[in-house]
């Protein structure tokens, strides 16, 4: 259980680094609240087709508003060489990997967790009618965005342009989670039960889940250890 | 059993060789001192060995155990040209977090015992952020030592380091040399190392040019290894 | 040597292709592609260079992603250089897939892009690839590069059979297939042709894969020259 316990030692650093000054989840829900607003105007909010989709909208903005908080993820041991502490503890990449992608999934979801009444509100769509269904798939996607999200933010750390590569490595890769999360929460918000039809989404994230955490634990040293 | 060996390591970048044929090695106890002009591989060196980077041929024993061990990572310290210290936490939970890294039984404890001997007691609770430049050098020192490494690889240490942080430093080294343990450090500031090394390493474009123990010409004109084996 | 089997692999594509195209350009229009069919002639004809781009691409996504594990496993950087370069011919390929589609979409449902399932795949795979391109220009130390872009090449793989999954369930795409109402109820006469333009694609991709990756050595060892020169 060594392994956990230095799980959680990483994740409860992260959260206590970001919760003390705030500057990513604030400026991530700032950025949340910004891009509804901003759809609000581009697609009429009280029209039904409008509620209909809805639910991709909101991915989409939990996506970008995602990205905020992810880029900070690897960023924030850049100051004074704290991922060279962090690579010479006696501690696996995957427990490194796994504590941040913890820290992150907290983090996005409280994001998204204040974000989603006033996505409710904006567009006056019964969230709450489906809630333990949508936080499941809340928690689904937002799991697949923050492994490939710290996977990414691990490799651009360095890299020119880190802020820019992120987003556009993250992106296409999530295509698949994204789709599904997007198709079920259409359903969910509008206070729709998942249709037997689309339940096939539901394993197609769970499998995205399983298979990216697998194959981020695995890698992960590689990225790390020159 | 050898405290550091570097046996036959090449590191390349790209297919260009920065380190080439190093064999090298240090005895529990001993004090080795790299010097070397900029660029001559001293850091890279030293990051194979505390375990950042893998060597391109070769291959670096601590201990007999690979540097990227799990165990063999809990008896080294390292100190490079960054602190590794988070600003936004304040002195006792960086230290702290790094003892709960190392798995200390009671990390709390230690942090709190190593503020003392490094002089920052006092602001314990202070974030690194506000601190002076000392305190933070100090602090790294405190990070470096906390887990009782038996093996201390430092990098270009004691540039940028106050009256009192080097002395700090050199106190903590002496007291660590005096117990049994092994310290390696790249150096420019020939004088301070040379008080403490007992052996002396020069690396010239990536080769060993001179390997051996310090003697008393040395440490009286630090120029006199450049001159005698360097390339002027 | 080498030039030789490229020159010779060159030929032999070019010939191939040429028997192809004569052989496509002689099949009979009447009967029409079997009750199946939804697209007339001639523009059906695209049908084959369509199946044969799009083989090729998939190909090449999994090469690459061979590649990239062997290259992790070796750290042999020809590895690295069949990595990039079956990539960058996938992604021409998959651009030869799309137009081809494209046109037989502009025949079939009026405007050139329809949201066809096969196509919107494609389409996502061209950005994924585009991701490994410019995820490798953007890391400047050549070890580093190669090992970041392994590690994406097998992330992108992995990703290649959910993404076809997720568009065929997504429930906006247009459910029409292109060419073939589905299933495999082709006329026999056209599999020869089928699999021999899926043959010459491939030795044309094979040529293209061997000639970038030359391009490639040769900028690792100007990368090389350039680090030496800086050193002295």
């Amino acid at each position: 259980m060594r392994f956990f316990h230095q799980v959680w030692v990483v994740a409860a650093k992260d959260l206590r680094a970001e919760l003390r000054t705030k500057e990513a989840i604030n400026s991530s829900l700032a950025f949340a609240l910004v891009i509804l607003l901003m759809f609000s105007f581009a697609f009429d909010p009280l029209a039904d087709t409008t509620r209909e989709m809805s639910g991709g909208l909101l991915w989409i903005v939990f996506a970008f508003a995602g990205t905020l908080v992810l880029n900070r993820s690897f960023a924030r041991e850049l100051p004074n060489d704290c991922l060279d502490g962090l690579i010479a503890a006696p501690i696996s990449g995957a427990a490194l990997f796994l504590g941040k992608a913890c820290a992150n999934f907290l983090l996005v979801l409280g994001v998204q967790l204040v974000s989603l009444p006033v996505f409710g509100v904006f567009y006056s769509v019964p969230w709450t009618r489906q809630f333990p269904e949508l936080l499941v798939v809340l928690g689904l996607g937002t799991w697949g965005m923050t492994v490939v999200g710290t996977v990414s933010s691990a490799l651009t750390v360095n890299i020119r342009l880190r802020e820019l590569m992120l987003p556009m490595l993250t992106y296409p890769i999530l295509f698949p989670a994204l789709l599904g999360a997007m198709e079920l929460t259409a359903e969910l918000v509008n206070g729709n039960p998942i249709a037997p039809d689309k339940l096939g989404f539901l394993k197609l994230m769970i499998g995205f889940d399983v298979i990216y955490t697998a194959v981020s634990l695995a890698l992960v040293e590689t990225i790390l250890v020159s | 059993m050898t405290a550091v060996a570097v046996d036959g390591v090449w590191k390349f970048y790209g297919d260009y060789p920065a380190l080439r044929d190093i064999h090298l090695e240090a005895a529990p106890g001993t004090c080795l001192a790299l010097i070397g002009r900029n660029g001559a591989g001293k850091t890279t060196l030293l990051r194979i060995v505390a375990g950042f980077s893998r060597p391109g041929r070769g291959r670096v024993r601590i201990f007999g155990g690979a540097p990227r061990d799990t165990e063999t990572r809990r008896k080294l310290g390292f100190i490079g040209h960054g602190i590794s210290v988070y600003d936004d936490l304040s002195a006792l939970e960086n230290l702290t977090l790094y003892g709960r890294l190392y798995g200390l039984p009671d990390p709390r404890r230690a942090a709190r015992e190593w503020l003392e001997r490094t002089g920052l007691a006092r602001v314990a609770n202070g974030l690194v952020r506000e601190f002076s430049r000392g305190m933070r050098q100090r602090l790294a020192v405190a990070r470096a030592f906390l887990h009782e490494p038996q093996v201390l690889l430092l990098d270009e240490p004691f540039t940028a380091l106050d009256d009192r942080a080097i002395a700090v430093l050199q106190r903590l080294l002496r007291e660590a040399l005096a117990s049994g343990r092994t310290v390696v450090m790249s150096t420019h500031q020939l004088r301070e190392a040379l008080e403490l090394a007992t052996h002396v390493a020069l690396l010239t474009r990536g080769q060993v040019a001179f390997h051996g123990p310090s003697t008393p010409e040395m440490a009286a004109d630090p120029g006199y290894v450049y001159a005698r084996y360097g390339e002027g | 040597m080498r030039e030789k089997v490229l020159y010779a692999l060159g030929i032999a594509a070019i010939l191939l292709m040429a028997y192809n195209l004569r052989a496509i350009a002689a099949l009979p229009l009447d009967p029409p592609l079997g009750p199946a069919a939804i697209i007339m002639p001639p523009v059906a004809k695209l049908v084959f260079f369509y199946y044969a781009a799009g083989g090729v691409a998939i190909a090449a996504g999994i090469a690459s992603a061979i590649a990239g594990l062997r290259f992790l496993r070796t750290r042999d950087f020809r590895y690295d250089a069949l990595a990039v370069a079956s990539t960058e011919v996938g992604l021409v390929f998959l651009a030869i897939h799309i137009v081809t589609g494209c046109l037989g979409t502009r025949t079939v449902y009026g405007p050139s892009w329809a949201w066809e399932p096969r196509l919107t795949t494609a389409l996502a795979c061209g950005l994924l690839y585009a991701t490994y391109l410019m995820l490798r220009s953007a890391v400047e130390e050549p070890a580093q590069r190669a090992r970041f872009a392994a590690v994406w090449s097998v992330f992108i793989f992995l990703n290649l059979p959910m993404l076809a999954v997720a568009i065929n369930w997504w429930r906006a795409n247009n459910r029409r297939t292109l060419f073939w109402r589905g299933g495999s109820d082709y006329i026999a006469a056209w599999l020869p042709s089928i699999l021999g333009t899926m043959l010459a694609m491939i030795l044309l991709g094979v040529l293209l894969t061997a000639v970038r990756m030359r391009q490639e050595e040769t900028r690792r060892e100007l990368d090389t020259l350039r680090r030496m020169t800086h050193a002295l």
